[in-house]
């Protein structure tokens, strides 16, 4: 039965706002503000608390998360969001605090971001970092914009494109676009890595920079990284590092050692803040000293006099790219991520990455006979892309369909079709929070989904058929656009 | 311990069936050289209550609006947030999904942000609205560049009584991309209409101002529209959704493009975000505009269901050619907005507005009996911000300071943002959530600090 809307459930002149009441001497609205300023109507829904708590607690049971199930969607670490950062987020002395009161009067905040700040550049090598992008494609942007201000600054402004494997996730070329860059694709070489040959003909003095994912979006790792940096360098371009997959990378090899001079983190992936069904995020940038000087405004900083340390929101920054964000960023994802580095220490966050890599691997190697392994089967890091090429030709289920069926397990399904290069890609990453027994359980699954493909694709071609909605018709949506809920728009007041 | 599962046997079973004997043989893909050797240079893991504690101790280094009388708005706002918004966005079914890329699986987030679509509308008089953005500033920078998209024009102006930080991100934006941005005077407390009649032309992408605007003060909007609109230019209002709960909807006046900070519909302040961008506009830019949208549509047994569409407009579709390269939005901060405008309803809204309207001109009314405290913009319609001048030689941020002393937030001292106010102008906010006794406290301390 199809959830009713909010709107649907409205009653006239049902309430669920307990309000106070006016207790000042109050003067007419219409006489205050001028009657041509005020609206006649407002079309919100009248309903009960009760109607607002079970219309949610409904959505609610109707909504996947990592709290439900397994989540191995690739690229986006859906791994769990410990319990704890939300109690420390919700702490009145972080959540309450205004953005624009005195200093003097947030020094508990600001130490936590310069701390979170440093912590971030350890763990990747790099010498100072930002926490003002909110989201990865934020973080690209602003990378953008000071590789842009970086060749401009050095007279060489005609540096007009930057270079971008076609395995990269879209929002890299989007981003460089965004910044006015040219973008210029460059393919892959048979092993799923970046093409020496093809970089070093897309290289030249135009060139800006070159963007990467490591590991890529493969789930492998660029061995050839210190080449490949050493080569953009040598026409004097800059590397970014598309840090989504850092994950992989946590405690065992960073990127500001690899050569890289920018990156961006996920917050909202490596560090366990929660994804909230599509944000908040918080896409933390990283840079060597050569892009300190153009991070944006205001940046954190730390001065001591004495034995007593006081951080300062800095402004007067006259290389910087300028400001991003309306203040300071996502600052309450940085007491998530904080509180969370702050609990695994060293030791804790390399089991991270090590436990994230071998979980891969272990399904890697179990389902290699039951699909095909993009690129030969190789050592995954902390994803794996399956191709379901095999199922395609056998009888003609894909990726999509196999994706479709394992709901009807109660899992949710890998990513689909991305890396573009990969055909029928299931992009599969487990997280290491997953345990062997969860990741046994998706395995087996995955293999009875693997004979049902065999033994009867019509099963999976139809699949979902145990979720509250079957697939769903994409072009119908566009054909027959509905973006908001009509009636109460043309409802008689 | 961190939060990792496999125990040593299961990593034992797993190196078998994987065929290694050691972790290491897993890292052969990265260069010995590559290879982090050692510890990173992090402080100790902490146990829970460790952790908790040292937290608390680190908050305990600010002072939050609870216990303080806070008077600071200037785009964060803190209105009452009902216990309901935070009880259903603390559900790890909403807080711990992804984006609802496989809709069979994301009903609930769909037909909420759905919902949130409705909502949006119903508030701007607009036609659509995305799925959210970052936050008040980036949406405006998104405006700006979608109208020079639309128009293939390179100029934007902007009234200088637009928010000081969101002016600053929406010239970050259009410098790195090579675009040219204009701005309009607004020496009264409003931008100054005739500046901005001279200032637009045929090379205008669109005007964009704020309504209320950065001081509190309503606009003339009708007027900036009409400006725009003779040029040819699109008209952008930064909004604040409080305020609509009593002002005329943006699209009724013809505005082509809304954007405002949602944070003040059921989120906490959090020392600046995360927050809430959103962003509504005109069915003609169905196909321009930026950001996720959710649709609704059928099922394969035609019952109703929602899933995200036009989505040909996306990065991960059209890559370089997307409308903006935004991904990861502000869903669950959305959420919010959506339950906190369910639970207030429709004249819920339209009472915090008003009680924001009345305790505002009630504190105004207090601050100006002070002797030598006046008005900075007399005549001005505000509906929770308002601008004093404290008497001559006495400065804002000092006063401030010494009535933080005694647990008041005074407002925003506005010299750095306006040197043209002079020393002692002061940006006041009043919101639903302070009493009567509060705003008189406040009246005292600032009467006592100026004695």
């Amino acid at each position: 039965m199809p959830h009713q809307t909010i709107f649907e459930k409205s009653r006239r002149g049902r309430t669920g706002a307990n309000l106070p009441e006016c207790d000042v001497p109050r003067v007419d609205a219409a006489e205050t503000l001028g009657a041509g300023a005020l609206r006649t109507s407002l079309p919100l829904p009248e309903v009960s608390e009760l109607d607002v708590v079970r219309h949610f607690t409904g959505l609610s049971h109707r909504n996947y998360s990592i709290d439900a199930g397994f989540y191995p969607l690739g690229s986006c670490t859906m791994k769990y969001n410990p319990k704890v950062n939300e109690k420390t987020a919700a702490m009145p002395g972080f959540a309450g605090l205004h953005p624009l009161q005195p200093e003097e009067t947030a020094q508990g905040a600001l130490q936590l971001i310069y701390e979170l700040q440093s912590m971030l550049a350890e763990i990747c090598g790099m010498d100072a970092t930002t926490l003002q992008p909110s989201a990865g494609a934020h973080g690209e942007l602003l990378a953008m914009m000071m590789v842009k201000a970086y060749h401009a600054e050095r007279g060489e402004a005609h540096r007009n494109i930057v270079v971008i494997p076609d395995a990269a996730h879209g929002t890299n070329p989007a981003s460089a676009a965004r910044c006015n860059f040219k973008v210029k694709g460059i393919p892959g070489n048979d092993s799923g890595r970046t093409d020496i040959a093809a970089l070093e003909k897309a290289l030249d003095g135009n060139v800006a920079a070159f963007m990467l994912t490591n590991p890529n979006t493969v789930g492998l790792f660029e061995s050839d990284i210190r080449r490949i940096c050493e080569l953009v360098h040598s026409v004097g371009g800059l590397v970014y590092c598309d840090g989504a997959n850092m994950n992989a990378m946590l405690g065992l090899t960073r990127p500001g050692d690899m050569g890289f001079d920018v990156m961006h983190f996920n917050l909202h992936k490596t560090f366990s803040t929660p994804h909230g069904g599509g944000g908040p995020g918080c896409g933390a940038v990283s840079v060597k000293k050569i892009l300190e000087p153009y991070l944006p405004t205001p940046h954190v900083v730390k001065s001591v006099v004495g034995d007593q340390a006081t951080y300062t929101l800095d402004a007067n920054r006259p290389q910087s790219i300028g400001r991003i964000h309306s203040f300071y960023g996502a600052f309450l994802l940085a007491v998530r991520a904080y509180t969370y580095i702050r609990t695994l220490g060293a030791r804790g966050i390399r089991e991270v990455g090590e436990n994230a890599v071998l979980n891969a691997n272990y399904i890697r190697a179990r389902l290699a006979d039951h699909y095909e392994v993009a690129f030969d089967n190789q050592v995954c890091m902390h994803e794996v892309v399956l191709s379901a090429t095999r199922q395609k030709v056998q009888s003609g289920v894909r990726a999509m369909d196999i994706s479709k069926r394992l709901m009807d397990y109660g899992l949710h399904p890998p990513t689909n079709y991305f890396p573009l290069i990969v055909p029928e890609a299931l992009m599969i990453e487990p997280t290491e929070t997953e345990s062997k027994q969860t990741l046994d359980h998706f395995i087996d699954v995955m293999i009875k989904i693997a004979e049902e493909a065999k033994d009867n694709p019509e099963l999976l071609k139809t699949a979902p058929h145990n979720t509250v909605v079957s697939r769903l018709d994409e072009t119908y949506a566009v054909k027959n656009l509905d973006l908001r809920y009509e009636p109460i728009f043309t409802a008689t007041e | 311990m961190g939060y990792v599962s496999n125990t040593d046997t299961d990593r034992a079973e797993m190196f078998e069936a994987i065929g290694i004997e050691s972790f290491d043989e897993l890292l052969a893909p990265i260069p010995e050289e590559l290879r982090f050797k050692g510890e990173l240079n992090l402080p100790s893991a902490l146990s829970e209550y460790g952790i908790v504690r040292l937290m608390h101790n680190l908050s305990s280094k600010n002072s939050p609006a609870e216990g303080t009388l806070s008077f600071l708005g200037a785009g964060s706002y803190d209105h009452f947030r009902p216990t309901v918004v935070s009880a259903i966005m603390s559900r790890g079914e909403f807080m711990t999904a992804y984006t609802p890329y496989q809709p069979e699986l994301s009903q609930g987030m769909l037909q909420t942000i759905y919902e949130y679509q409705t909502m949006i509308c119903a508030l701007t008089g607009m036609d659509i609205s995305n799925a959210s953005m970052y936050d008040a500033a980036t949406s405006l920078a998104e405006a700006a560049l979608m109208a020079t998209n639309i128009l293939n024009r390179d100029e934007i102006v902007i009234s200088a009584s637009v928010h000081p930080n969101y002016r600053e991100v929406v010239e970050t934006y259009l410098r790195w991309t090579g675009y040219t941005l204009v701005t309009v005077e607004a020496t009264s407390g409003a931008t100054d209409v005739e500046a901005l009649r001279t200032a637009v032309t045929d090379k205008t992408a669109a005007v964009l101002f704020q309504h209320p605007n950065f001081f509190g003060s309503l606009e003339e909007v009708q007027q900036l529209v009409d400006i725009a609109h003779g040029a040819g230019a699109l008209a952008v209002a930064a909004v604040d959704p409080t305020s609509l709960g009593l002002l005329k909807p943006p699209g009724e006046y013809g505005v082509d493009i809304v954007v405002g900070e949602g944070q003040g519909l059921g989120s906490p302040m959090g020392y600046g975000g995360p927050l809430l961008g959103f962003f509504a506009c005109g069915k003609k830019f169905l196909r321009s505009f930026p950001g996720r949208v959710v649709g609704a549509t059928i099922d394969q047994q035609g019952r109703r269901g929602y899933t995200m569409t036009l989505r040909t407009r996306e990065q991960d579709i059209r890559r370089e050619k997307a409308t903006s390269n935004i991904c990861t939005n502000q869903a669950l901060i959305a959420l919010c907005a959506t339950v906190y405008m369910a639970e207030l309803g429709k004249t819920g809204l339209s009472t915090v507005a008003d009680l924001c309207l009345q305790k505002s001109h009630y504190c105004l009314t207090k601050l100006t009996e002070i002797p030598g405290v006046r008005a900075a913009f007399p005549g001005a319609r505000f509906v929770k911000e308002f601008v004093i001048l404290l008497p001559d030689g006495k400065d804002a941020t000092q006063v401030a300071s010494s009535l933080h002393s005694q647990g008041i937030l005074a407002g925003l001292p506005l010299a750095g943002y306006y040197p043209a106010l002079g020393s002692g102008a002061l940006l006041v906010c009043v919101t639903e959530t302070k009493t009567r006794e509060d705003i008189d406290s406040f009246a005292s301390a600032l009467a006592a600090a100026l004695a």
